[in-house]
């Protein structure tokens, strides 16, 4: 909550908001209080009083009343109005939204589409029609202003509740005995209750304003009984000759209307979870470079040659060392794997190589990134621009993420064609159907014109791979790109990449979990462990003889099909947390073999010159 | 004794239909199946996503009323889908362990949910139970306070498993409860279930699209297609001896160490359209053993060999 309220009042608009709203409720609050004149007193003969006057702070409108007292008033009246009115929009919306969202189906499809036809006809309109049917009267104008607000309500509810709905711990509810009514209330009724807060912050004011619009028409409070709407209303004829008896309530609305949004506006800002860990800062477009102590020199290794890179993540006070010092190189033709569970760094690893790690709050702090020879590093961005896709491209576990849904297929693979070739569109095409052919897709020239969703997971993965190669990369860089497949498909996208390495020379940088890919697909490979390489090798030799203890650990918890029922071996603990490493070893406190010399100091990556282990009790000698 | 029984179990979804519209098409998820599992008996569940394992473990929870078949549970009929009826008989984990807590509750309020609704047990007796079930899955009881996003995967899985295991169900579904977890976490996770197994007398249902996992767990395994089982057999011999050629292409596919790489499959490998299901035999467009008597009707499942079972003409022979 202190959080939240920090937050909001970092945002300075809001913050101004927050305290004009809070004088004015204020002011509201104690109007009973206050030694005003009698709203309602008529004496014709101070009409039109100028402000100022004495007795009559603000003047008198045209019957001579006491604006001020009557400012008051109706600022209380038209304040508990607006609120009351979406109190009740919120409670009611909020319900058929709910209820639509969590039964969905045929519940959903008749509230809803009885909420399109409120929503069809014209806001205003609808209100007029409601106060016209009702007859005019505060009460009414506060039913109308708040009926048509209930569509929004409907609508926005619905559209979470229905995310929430699809979510395992409903059906877990239902498993544990609830019926839906309690699962309406205590399942999904405070998942949706910020949005709530959130739509009622953004609409109240409107919703006074509202109030004020029907009032003004003569249609809303009805005299003498005043709020802010109705003296504007009567000050209309007197615009010209007393032009302060409409500005006095005029300046009120706005300012009340202004607050409110402004703080309404922060309030979903500081609440919006995706705003809350960033701040508002918008990505740059290359990751952050801030190279502390020296760049590695160019040891002339491999076509892509990674060397001790350094990429940090700066979070508040805390620093989470994803990637540090890894060294790592790929030669034309060759696969290398880099093996390793979530949060060991392996995508950062790869990210880091094009810049494409977020910043802020990804940092890369040390280390070099050569392609041919030259440090991408301290390229500039038009540069890296160039090479991204051209010399050096990706694919992402889940091809969806890098397709856009509304376009086709074959349109974005024209476009990323044409992104670094200025060849015609027929050509393009021409290039696309042949790609989509060498990835193995049927039926090329007609899987060209299919939207992402029409596609399968294997074959979007394919137009992903497809896309990766348009512009011929001599380097691949793919990060666990067949986690999300099944066995059948995954062994026809592992062999396509193999053959294209194979046919065309292609450097390919292979990130998995899955000892049986890497054994498949890869020459070399690393694993990694809380951001550090721990062994790197031949993979046969490291299948064969693993040297880390935590390779080998790894490589037994990994079930091998054709073992029968069995129990598995398992690592005890979790791995650490990279902001608060331990210092020494990392994996020391699961390791078996650990001693004292393991949990001090800075253990290096020994051994021969193809095979390297980070450990000073290997499984195996080195040398 | 048989802990769970299905006797033609299937399930149809309407599409497309709109709010005065009839449907225009159905997609058949699940055909009609049928089949056994013994008390204390793991079942393994195995095929590719959209084959209808979540629709099939849905229904046998009772979060989707079948449309056709009967399912029964250690002798007794659950004929109306209320997840309350079946709650105390069979319970879910579910496949993301972090989307299957609510957020906005504590650990302890998720736990004691099945105690009260279900059993209707008094505070002592809840904090009891659930002290009791903790010990069991080796979790500390101060986590009883803290809200899920304070969990690592493998934590939160412990936890989903201990939520299903304060059901005191007599039947567990585990619909791909590892594959969320990283590698060294997952045997963990799958230790602790062997382990409960036997301390609580439970039957497994075990859905995963690991092979090697399922083997590993499993007395017996189902391979399902297109909302079909293809083949059924002991573990040990489902992979080294697959009858189906399906289950031989799966088991050709998964990745293994020294097994050199090709694509056992080259050809357009997409699944059968579900709007739109191939006569016969669903796999012939990709089986390598297909014939025109295949296309013509729906083969049954039948025994080849000693104690397995497949829906095919031409098995595999061993
Ligand atoms: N509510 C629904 N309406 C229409 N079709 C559905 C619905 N739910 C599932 N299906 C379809 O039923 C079939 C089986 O789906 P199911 O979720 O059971 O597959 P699965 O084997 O669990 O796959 P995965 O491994 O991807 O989880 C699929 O074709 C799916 O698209
Ligand atoms: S250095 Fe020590 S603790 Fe680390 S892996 Fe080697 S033996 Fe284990
Ligand atoms: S029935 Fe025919 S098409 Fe189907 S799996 Fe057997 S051989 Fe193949
Ligand atoms: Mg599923």
């Amino acid at each position: 909550m202190i959080a939240f309220l920090k937050l909001l009042f970092r945002n300075r608009l809001a913050a101004m908001g927050a305290v004009v709203l809070s004088a004015i409720l204020i002011l509201a609050l104690i109007t009973p209080l206050l030694p005003l004149a009698d709203p309602d007193a008529i004496a014709t003969g101070d009409r039109f009083k100028r402000p100022f006057t004495e007795g009559h702070l603000l003047g008198t409108d045209h019957l001579g009343r006491d604006l001020l007292s009557r400012l008051l008033w109706g600022t209380r009246l038209s304040l508990a109005v607006g609120i009351f009115a979406a109190l009740i929009a919120a409670s009611v919306g909020s319900a058929i939204g709910i209820i639509a969202g969590y039964f969905g189906g045929r519940t959903d499809n008749v509230i809803m589409r009885g909420v399109d036809m409120l929503m069809a006809f014209p806001y205003i309109l609808l209100a007029l029609a409601i106060v016209a049917a009702l007859g005019p009267g505060l009460t009414n104008a506060l039913i109308a202003v708040a009926a048509v607000n209930i569509p929004f309500f409907a609508r926005n509810i619905r559209g979470v509740t229905v995310g929430l709905a699809g979510r395992e711990f409903i059906d877990a509810a239902r498993l544990a005995g609830m019926g839906h009514g309690r699962i309406i209330l205590t399942e999904l009724l405070p998942n949706v209750a910020s949005t709530i807060v959130i739509a009622m912050s953004t609409t109240v004011g409107w919703m006074i304003l509202e109030t004020a619009g029907l009032s003004f028409l003569g249609l809303g409070s009805q005299p003498p009984q005043a709020d802010l709407g109705s003296i504007l209303g009567e000050a209309r004829s007197a615009l010209i000759t007393a032009p302060h008896t409409s500005i006095v309530p005029g300046v009120m609305i706005f300012l009340i209307v202004m607050s409110i949004n402004l703080l309404g506006d922060g309030v979903r800002d500081a609440l919006d979870p995706r705003l809350r860990s960033g701040a508002l800062t918008r990505p740059r477009a290359v990751t952050l470079v801030e190279r502390r102590g020296n760049v590695p020199r160019a040891d002339q290794k491999g076509l892509l040659n990674i060397q001790e890179l350094e990429t940090q993540f700066h979070v508040g006070p805390r620093i989470y060392r994803a990637v540090n010092q890894v060294s790592l190189h790929v030669n034309p033709g060759e696969a290398v794997g880099v093996i390793g569970e979530s949060g060991s760094g392996k995508s950062v690893t790869a990210l880091s190589v094009m810049g494409l790690v977020a910043s802020p709050p990804g940092v890369i702090t040390g280390g070099a990134v050569r392609y041919d020879s030259e440090d991408l590093l301290a390229a500039s961005y038009d540069s890296l621009r160039a090479k991204r896709g051209r010399n050096v491209a990706y694919i992402f576990q889940d091809p969806l993420s890098t397709l856009h849904p509304l376009y086709r297929v074959g349109d974005q693979l024209i476009e990323a064609i044409q992104a670094h070739n200025r060849v015609p569109e027929a050509e393009a095409r021409a290039k696309a159907i042949e790609l989509f052919r060498a990835v193995r897709i049927p039926n090329p020239e007609s899987r060209i014109r299919n939207f992402p969703h029409e596609m399968s997971g294997g074959m979007r993965q394919r137009v992903g791979i497809a896309m990766a190669m348009a512009n011929d990369p001599d380097v691949i860089i793919a990060d666990e790109p067949t986690t999300a497949l099944d066995v059948t498909v995954q062994a026809q996208i592992l062999s396509l990449l193999d053959d294209l390495r194979r046919e065309r020379g292609l450097a390919i940088i292979f990130i998995t979990h899955d000892f049986g890919v890497v054994a498949q697909l890869c020459d070399r490979v690393a694993v990694m462990y809380a951001g550090r390489i721990v062994e790197e090798g031949p993979t046969e030799t490291i299948l064969e003889h693993p040297a880390h203890p935590y390779t080998k650990k790894l490589m037994a918890c990994v079930p091998e099909l054709g073992g029968g029922k069995r129990r598995l071996a398992a690592i005890p603990g979790l791995p650490p947390q990279v902001h608060d490493l331990p210092p020494g070893c990392a994996f020391a406190p699961r390791c078996h073999k650990a001693t004292d010399a393991c949990r001090e100091g800075e253990i290096l990556l020994e051994g021969t010159e193809t095979h390297t282990a980070r450990c000073i009790h290997p499984e195996e000698e080195l040398a | 004794m048989t802990a769970l029984k299905v006797d033609d179990l299937s399930k149809t979804f309407p599409v497309g239909g709109g709010l005065f519209r009839a449907p225009k098409a159905a997609v058949r998820a699940v055909r009609p199946m049928s089949f056994e599992v013994a008390k204390g008996e793991t079942l393994g569940i195995v095929g590719e996503s959209g084959c209808g394992k979540s629709t099939l473990a849905r229904m046998l929870v009772g979060l989707l009323e079948p449309t056709t078949g009967r399912i029964e549970i250690e002798g007794k009929p659950l004929d109306n889908a209320d997840p309350a009826a079946f709650g105390k008989l069979i319970q879910y984990v579910f496949q993301d362990p972090v989307s299957s807590l609510n957020p906005r509750k504590t650990i302890r309020q998720i736990m004691e949910a099945p105690l009260k609704r279900l059993y209707g047990m008094g505070r002592a007796e809840r904090a009891a139970r659930i002290r009791e079930i903790f010990a069991s899955v080796n979790l500390r009881e101060e986590f009883l306070d803290r809200y899920p996003h304070e969990f690592s995967g493998g934590q939160a899985q412990r936890i989903g498993v201990a939520r299903a295991l304060a059901a005191a169900p007599r039947i567990i579904i585990l619909d791909e409860p590892v594959s969320a977890l990283d590698v060294s976490v997952q045997a963990q996770v799958l230790n602790l279930l062997a382990d409960l197994k036997g301390e609580f007398n439970l039957t497994y249902l075990f859905i995963s699209h690991d092979l090697a996992v399922v083997e590993a767990v499993s007395d017996r395994i189902l391979v399902l297609y297109f909302g079909t089982v293809v083949e059924v057999g002991p573990a040990e011999e489902v992979f080294k001896t697959p009858r189906h050629p399906y289950t031989k292409l799966l088991a050709d596919s998964a990745p293994v160490v020294g097994r050199p790489l090709k694509a056992p499959e080259q050809k357009d490998s997409e699944l059968p359209d579900p709007l739109n299901p191939p006569p016969g035999c669903a796999f012939a467009g990709r089986c390598p053993r297909a014939t025109p008597e295949c296309v013509a009707e729906v083969p049954d499942l039948r025994p080849l060999g000693e104690h397995q079972l497949a829906a095919c003409i031409h098995p595999h022979e061993y």
